[in-house]
């Protein structure tokens, strides 16, 4: 539970990256395995972020103080969430996985806010259920499907397990993600396939939004996939045959 | 109690690009026109930080919030129907500009097969070619009728194109400005179109290749190809749109004003006339009555619809006993297209909403149905239009949705993978209809719009014919693995589509089966008009808005006739 916070990339990479400043430092595809969980100063390059309670090495004093949870309440729901969205996304070669690119943040601070309100989306009654064709009919807001489904998710492992969704092999957590990904789990006023659709849309919104909303650390999953952001223009380059690479910039570099 | 306004000449209801043209022309000719949207003002100033995927794209930072209205929908009337609790298959507009504001641009003219398309395909295959549960109708006008004010939507919006198309209809003058940038992506599909037989050329573009004066001197600037077009507005004023140009233009000659967050409920009527609309301020909760001599809906084809149907004005259509009009002959958009996955990588998060290369080989009648099970066709295109990370996640068949796998693919095809997609046309179906929901209302009590629709054997035919024939160019174009898309089964509400919903408030010549004649007046009331795609007797295999956009110019010719002499237009 401390290690994520400490050695924490997010202050590292806010001063070696120069983000607040708007220039950039390195970073490059393989190279930048940047996440909340790699202790740059002590060397390690666990980015498969360990969120689960059971490897601090004690809690140092200068965590971010701008990164908590605004919406889980437990770090148990919040590391299944970690764990089932690193299951979608994982770490691999090419660059770091939903856990390092800060993923769960972004989820934890979207299910705070509109999204988890279902703030834009018609919630009047009576509620039905419908065909898939008729889309969403859940009386459930977002906040309230994730709240259940994580639960679901930690639920099921302790029945076929009898561990934490987070303690599992990764083998396990990707069959009892299947079955939620099949509707197979019993949910209440929801399916599980929808949660599940739901958890995996989130987690490439995580991984490729803006990292103004505190996913994409670093703009790594935008390198990862070559794709550079917020750029004004391209006509000076539409017409080349070669395929351009060119640095990520974020939205926030119009207000720096 | 409602307070009661100042009787205006006009009023329009939406400020989008249908109620920017009448609002235009209308105050041009002296006209006192009032605009009523129920969104905010916003402009170019609001799009500097645009460039932001996850907002505008993803959260539809600028789209209708369903939390106020939305529709209710079915796939057909054995079934409950059931609300759009969230955004999915079209977009719905909102606030100065509407829909316009985050178009992608591609502009066209209906085929002048589309406006006669009853007696030029009765002429040409028989009377009975799609069986009788199939209600094609003409629209009332020609293509050649229609003609000039094509011409004047495209000279208003900077339109870049070339003329160089076969099969679309004659022009009367060039493209206002020369044709967008043909890319590596384009000349790919170029030479291939060209090596199967076909006759490829720019789609036209309201992304303009270079900056243009219009004729009522509103600047557009040049498109710089930013990647961040369709669901966002344009920070350089280089998308044509309502607000930079029409909007401006009728503000200027003193006869126009727009009142912003003003929620239209109702269309007052008495007798054979409107004598204004009633409308909801959305920040105060205050009611007002807005009367005026002449009422135009511009509000969008399902708002056009609904406000008809909640005033009494028209008879709904009844699909047992064909009886009605209003709600008839609601269409949509068929989509066939291909998939191509690539070795080599290409510059695929750079482009412009409407770049693109297009044939129109397969469209209207361009090609022989005699041995078809289908009518019509589509445009087949091949946009650029940036690909961004979130929605772009492309994966070649048999590859897992979620995991390692997925994770790999989808990185290594987002620069690797093109489409070709066509805008295919949708015939109107006895069965595919509007109505008011009795069940679900929206935010001012107001009932919800009902839509009732399927994709027809008619759609699937096409799309599978067309479907194929894309899946041929793609193979063409070098692609290692081409994936035709899978076969349309029912329509479903979730996924984007288009937002090309027609029909619902057709235009014709007969009363029994229009709702408005071809200067959309509304028949049963000659101050009424009504305004937009709903005008369309069926969908063509285009996008909308061009055709909608020259209805708009003539129909606005139209009002201000009636303003002087009254009566029928017909
Ligand atoms: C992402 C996207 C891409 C598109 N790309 C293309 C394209 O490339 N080519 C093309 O031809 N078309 C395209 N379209 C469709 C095109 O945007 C519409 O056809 C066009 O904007 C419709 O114009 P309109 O004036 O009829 O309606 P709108 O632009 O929708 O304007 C209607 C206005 O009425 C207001 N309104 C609605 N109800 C009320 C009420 N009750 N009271 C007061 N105000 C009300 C709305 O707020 C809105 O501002 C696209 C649409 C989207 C969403
Ligand atoms: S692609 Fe061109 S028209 Fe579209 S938003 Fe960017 S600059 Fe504007």
């Amino acid at each position: 539970m401390v290690n994520e916070k400490k050695g924490v990339s997010r202050r590292d990479f806010m001063k070696t990256t120069g983000i607040a400043t708007g220039t950039l430092i390195g970073g490059g595809i393989i190279g930048g395995l940047v996440g909340y969980n790699v202790n740059r100063d002590k060397g390690t390059t666990n980015t498969t972020g360990n969120q689960k309670g059971n490897n601090s090495s004690g809690q140092t004093a200068d965590h971010p103080v701008n990164v908590g949870l605004k919406f889980f309440s437990t770090m148990t729901a919040f590391n299944v969430l970690s764990q089932a969205t690193e299951r979608i996304f994982p770490e691999d070669d090419i660059g770091p996985g939903a856990i390092g690119l800060g993923v769960p943040y972004f989820i934890d601070n979207q299910l705070a806010g509109a999204y988890g309100m279902n703030a834009k989306e018609y919630m009047q009654g009576p509620f039905a259920d419908g065909a898939t064709t008729q889309g969403y009919q859940s009386r459930l807001t977002r906040a309230e499907i994730f709240t259940q489904g994580i639960a679901k998710l930690d639920e099921e492992a302790r029945t076929r397990y009898q561990m934490g969704f987070a303690e599992l092999e990764p083998e396990q957590m990707d069959e009892i993600l299947t079955a939620f990904q099949k509707g197979e789990v019993e949910m209440l006023a929801v399916t599980s396939d929808f949660f599940f659709k739901l958890l995996r849309q989130a987690t490439l919104e995580g991984a490729y939004a803006d990292p103004i909303y505190s996913g994409n650390q670093n703009m790594e999953g935008w390198k990862m996939k070559g794709f550079p952001g917020h750029q004004m223009s391209y006509i000076a380059q539409i017409e080349n045959e070669e395929f351009q690479k060119i640095e990520p910039q974020s939205i926030s570099s119009m207000t720096h | 109690m409602a307070t009661t306004l100042d009787k205006v000449d006009v009023v329009t209801v939406g400020v989008g690009w249908l109620g920017g043209i009448i609002g235009a022309e209308c105050s041009k000719a002296g006209l006192k026109v009032r605009g009523l949207e129920r969104g905010a003002k916003r402009g170019t100033e609001d799009f500097f930080m645009a460039h932001d995927e996850f907002r505008y794209a993803i959260r539809y930072e600028l789209f209708q919030n369903l939390s106020k209205e939305t529709i209710t929908f079915r796939n057909t009337r054995k079934m409950n129907a059931l609300p759009m609790r969230m955004m999915g298959s079209f977009l719905l507009g909102e606030g100065l500009g509407g829909a316009g504001t985050h178009w992608n641009g591609h502009n066209w003219r209906f085929l002048p097969y589309d406006f006669q398309i009853k007696s030029m395909t009765d002429e040409k295959y028989g009377a009975n070619k799609l069986g009788s549960d199939y209600q094609l109708q003409d629209w009332g006008v020609t293509y050649d009728e229609l003609e000039p004010y094509f011409t004047k939507f495209e000279y208003t919006a900077g339109i870049s194109g070339e003329d160089n198309n076969p099969f679309w209809g004659k022009r009367s003058k060039p493209f206002p400005t020369p044709p967008m940038k043909k890319t590596p992506i384009l000349q790919r599909f170029e030479k291939a179109a060209t090596n199967l037989g076909y006759h490829p050329f720019m789609m036209p573009s309201a992304n303009l290749s270079e900056s243009y004066t219009n004729p009522d001197g509103s600047t557009i600037a040049a498109c710089q190809y930013c990647g961040f077009c369709e669901r966002f507005g344009c920070e350089y004023g280089a998308k044509s749109s309502a607000e930079i140009t029409v909007i401006p233009t009728a503000l200027e000659t003193g006869n126009y004003d727009i009142r912003f967050h003003s929620n239209v409920v109702e269309v007052l009527k008495q007798g054979d006339k409107v004598t204004g609309v009633r409308f909801i301020d959305t920040v105060t909760g205050e009611e007002f009555i807005q009367p005026a001599e002449i009422v135009v809906l511009t509000s969008y084809v399902l708002n056009n619809a609904k406000l008809l149907m909640v005033s009494n004005i028209g008879e709904q259509y009844n699909p047992d006993t064909g009886r009605g009009t209003l709600g008839r002959n609601y269409c949509y958009q068929i989509l066939p297209s291909a998939t191509g996955f690539f070795d080599e990588q290409f510059n695929t998060f750079m482009g412009a909403g409407a770049l693109g290369m297009t044939i129109d080989d397969y469209n209207g009648d361009s090609f022989d149905h005699s041995n078809l099970d289908f009518i019509h066709g589509a445009s087949l295109t091949i946009t650029q239009t940036g690909q961004r990370p979130i929605q772009f996640n492309p994966v070649p068949p048999d590859t897992p949705a979620w995991g390692a796998e997925f994770k790999k693919a989808s990185i290594h095809y987002y620069t690797r993978t093109l489409n070709i997609g066509g805008q295919g046309a949708s015939m109107p179906h006895k069965e595919n209809f509007m109505s008011l929901d009795p069940n679900y209302k929206d935010a001012y009590g107001v009932p919800l719009l009902q839509i009732t629709y399927n994709f027809t054997e008619q759609d699937r035919n096409l799309h599978k014919y067309l479907s194929e024939k894309t899946a041929e160019i793609m193979k063409e174009m070098g692609a290692k693995t081409v994936v035709a898309a899978n076969p349309l089964t029912d329509y479903d509400i979730v996924p984007y589509q288009t937002t090309h919903n027609t029909g619902g408030t057709v235009m014709g010549n007969d009363p029994a089966i229009s709702v408005v004649n071809p200067w959309l007046q509304h028949w049963d009331a000659e101050n009424l008009f009504v305004v937009g795609a709903g005008n369309f007797a069926h969908n063509g295999g285009y996008n909308p808005t061009g055709t909608a956009g020259a209805l708009a110019y003539r129909c606005a010719e139209g009002i201000i006739n009636y303003s002087k002499t009254g009566g029928s237009l017909v």
